[in-house]
């Protein structure tokens, strides 16, 4: 049996290929995820990987050298001549270091090669951006006041209140759009389901400018229903795509008969095909919700910088650019930032992965 | 007109269609002044907003389909299919084909749109040193971007298909999916971090000097090459998407052909492009048509790792600078533009492909 010997090592060969890419994919996000529980001093000074056991050279013994000898000539040290670049550097003896400890002491670390762990792990990161840092406004009169900057709970709120309308609203005017597509028949069905589905490819940034004038005519911007009805636009296209593949797919008889008994399209749509395409539904919905909650672009321009609406994104956005170095703000409010997403995702995989499915295998 | 067999529409029915139509707008015109004015505590604004948006959209449907039902038979007939997908054709139209008609008028205009220039935005993109390297980095982002994508997700839905931890690998590579640009962009900066000396504390540093090289600063300097770690960014959140399509696809093709195959003397590498690829073709076209979208309208990645400095800068990031920093509505709107442009094929491939899957 050469051949199922021949096929078992090949197995061995793909699981350790397909590790390693594993491995590669976690790597960026368990880095960040370590780092944002260690405190902010050793974020900067180590990298994340030492909070794992690794060997590092320790602090031994110190040697003084005598006040005569010529720091420019090779230095005796335990019968043995080194450099002065040699132990800037740190030159390895054996199981040992010598490293200059205090040059202008002449003190020379002996140090030794051990196991080390940094286990060190704290809370504060989490609690600094949850709760907001504190800032000093300088008001008109030249007094100043102590005022405290809106932590990511308020963005989380205004997160959560974009994205939940912002998915469930298209998702049914798609659903109602999507039935008629399907079965009913009425003039220009064709012609509007085709420029429908045609504006799935629209780049946003079309229309971005436009909109933006239309808003601020209307007193829309800013505004929990103006970003409610971007996000519903831009959906729109997909959800519809989705929600007509499978509307159209199930079988007709199944309502024909609910249609002989007298029942509208409207009882039909919310009695039978609502509870019929929740798989559907679900599906579509946790993408448009994802795609809601990790939006930048479109709320960077209909939010703008009114802090009272601001969503989580854009507070992130915010510290990387202001204050790039600081680690451990960054790190924990990435964090925060996918807790959601990262739930629903793993609690609803099933969905979400059949959903990507239904849309784009067909035939 | 009462002349006709047929039922007329009754003065009832118009008037109360109107009222609701009025009714309607008072009601949620009211709700939305109330939510933009207030100042409530955040968590019962959140939860009365949330009631709004979705309630709100169910009761439109609902009195406007009541109010349909106040028609004769016939006439329900023809105007129900028009409750029914008129929200959505009304809020494209307004948000989405009425702004690409306004754009294109714009980019014919000057930067205070208010002198028509013709072409001059048009020909000035293409002079322009800035936006001539946003074009040339988009059309990187779309190559190596796509590219690596589609043969990346290819190669893992195959290995996963055949590995004995295929969930997990897949959760795995799938699950950057779930990550914002904003928080994968904080991820990589992390990763790519770099300070002058020995300790590195970002790991891809801590590993070239593990190896004896040089520290470097990936993502400003080593232009242009600083493009392609912004790409990799790309790759590492958008892999996972190609690759659970082309796994769905590969479980599509039938064993007893593969079996064949096998049998007939066939080694793997020539059954995966002999058999397997020309089986999944379609699949593949949608995939990387997707991604082709996807990455030509990239944004937040450049924005949030290098904000277009170091020569980073692709259209929608100049896009958005033009536009909102230096006020120049005609650059901005053309830029927009050229950014459709792009895609046209790509809707023309799609509308193609749809109409073959019996779509229409």
């Amino acid at each position: 049996m050469v051949g199922r010997k021949k096929r078992k090592g090949s197995k061995t060969l793909v699981n350790v290929v397909l590790g390693i890419i594993c491995f590669i994919w976690l790597l960026p996000t368990l880095g960040l995820f370590i780092s944002s529980f260690r405190p902010a001093a050793d974020i900067l000074q180590t990298g994340w990987w030492k909070v794992f056991p690794h060997q590092e050279w320790k602090t031994g013994e110190t040697l003084q050298l005598s006040k005569d000898v010529d720091l420019r000539e090779p230095i005796e040290v335990n019968g043995k001549t080194y450099t002065d670049d040699q132990l800037r550097a740190g030159v390895a003896e054996g199981e040992n270091r010598l490293i200059w400890e205090n040059r202008r002491a002449r003190t020379i670390n002996l140090q030794e090669r051990g196991w080390e762990v940094k286990p060190d792990f704290t809370l504060d990161n989490y609690k600094n951006v949850l709760s907001g840092k504190e800032y000093k406004l300088k008001l008109g009169d030249g007094s100043e006041t102590v005022q405290k900057g809106t932590g990511l709970s308020q963005a989380f709120w205004n997160t959560l209140t974009i994205a939940v309308p912002a998915t469930i609203i298209p998702v049914l005017i798609a659903s109602f759009a999507a039935y008629a597509f399907a079965w009913l028949r009425f003039p220009g069905r064709k012609t509007l389901f085709a420029i429908i589905i045609s504006m799935l490819v629209i780049p946003i940034q079309v229309a971005l400018i436009p909109i933006l004038k239309d808003y601020t005519a209307l007193g829309l911007n800013g505004s929990y229903l103006g970003i409610w009805l971007a996000h519903t636009a831009f959906g729109l296209p997909l959800v519809t795509y989705f929600m007509y593949n499978f509307i159209s797919q199930l079988p007709k008889d199944l309502f024909e008969s609910a249609f002989i008994d007298g029942a509208s399209h409207f009882t039909i749509f919310s009695r039978l095909i609502l509870p019929l395409s929740v798989p559907a539904l679900a599906s579509i919905a946790i993408f448009q919700f994802l795609w809601v909650w990790n939006d930048y672009l479109v709320s960077l321009i209909f939010i703008g910088n009114q802090p009272n609406v601001q969503v989580m994104s854009m507070k992130i956005a915010d510290l990387v650019g202001s204050r790039g170095n600081d680690w451990h703000l960054l790190t924990s409010a990435a964090f925060i930032s996918m807790l959601m997403p990262l739930t629903i995702f793993f609690l609803l995989q099933k969905y979400f992965v059949k959903g990507l499915m239904g849309g784009s295998v067909k035939g | 007109m009462s002349a006709q067999a047929k039922p007329t529409i009754s003065m009832k029915a118009v008037l109360l269609s109107l009222l609701v139509l009025i009714i309607n707008i008072g009601v949620h015109g009211l709700i939305f002044l109330f939510f933009r004015d207030s100042t409530l505590n955040p968590l019962l604004t959140a939860i009365f907003a949330v009631l709004w948006g979705v309630v709100g959209v169910y009761q439109i449907y609902y009195s406007f389909n009541w109010a349909v039902e106040q028609y004769p038979e016939h006439i329900r007939r023809k105007i129900l299919p028009f409750v029914f997908v008129g929200p959505a054709t009304l809020v494209l139209g307004w948000l989405l084909i009425l702004p690409a008609l306004r754009t294109l008028y714009l980019s014919f205009f000057n930067a205070s749109s208010d002198k028509f220039v013709g072409l001059a935005n048009y020909a000035a993109i293409f002079t322009d040193r800035l936006l001539a390297t946003a074009l040339r980095n988009n059309l990187l982002w779309v190559f190596v971007g796509t590219l690596a994508c589609v043969s990346l997700g290819l190669l893992i839905a195959i290995l996963a298909d055949r590995s004995s931890y295929e969930k997990i690998a897949k959760s795995i590579i799938f699950m950057p999916m779930a990550i914002s640009f904003v928080a994968a962009g904080v991820i990589w900066k992390f990763v790519y971090y770099y300070q002058p000396g020995d300790e590195q504390i970002g790991i891809l540093n801590a590993i070239v000097t593990f190896f004896g090289g040089e520290p470097q600063a990936w993502t400003s300097m080593l232009q242009p090459w600083n493009n392609f770690f912004l790409i990799i960014i790309l790759i590492w959140m958008q892999t996972g998407f190609a690759m659970v399509i082309f796994s769905a696809a590969i479980k599509g093709v039938p064993e007893d052909i593969l079996e064949a195959a096998r049998v007939d003397g066939a080694g793997e590498v020539k059954i995966f492009f002999g058999i397997m690829i020309p089986y999944i073709s379609t699949t593949i076209l949608t995939v990387t048509t997707t991604i082709i979208v996807f990455t030509l309208k990239i944004f937040d990645v450049v924005m949030v790792m290098t904000g277009g400095q170091y020569d980073t800068e692709v259209v929608a990031t100049q896009f958005y600078r033009q536009f909102f920093m230096y006020r120049n509505f005609g650059y901005g709107s053309t830029l927009a533009i050229v950014l459709l442009i792009a895609v046209l094929p790509v809707i023309i491939i799609n509308l193609r492909q749809f109409r073959k899957q019996g779509g229409f």
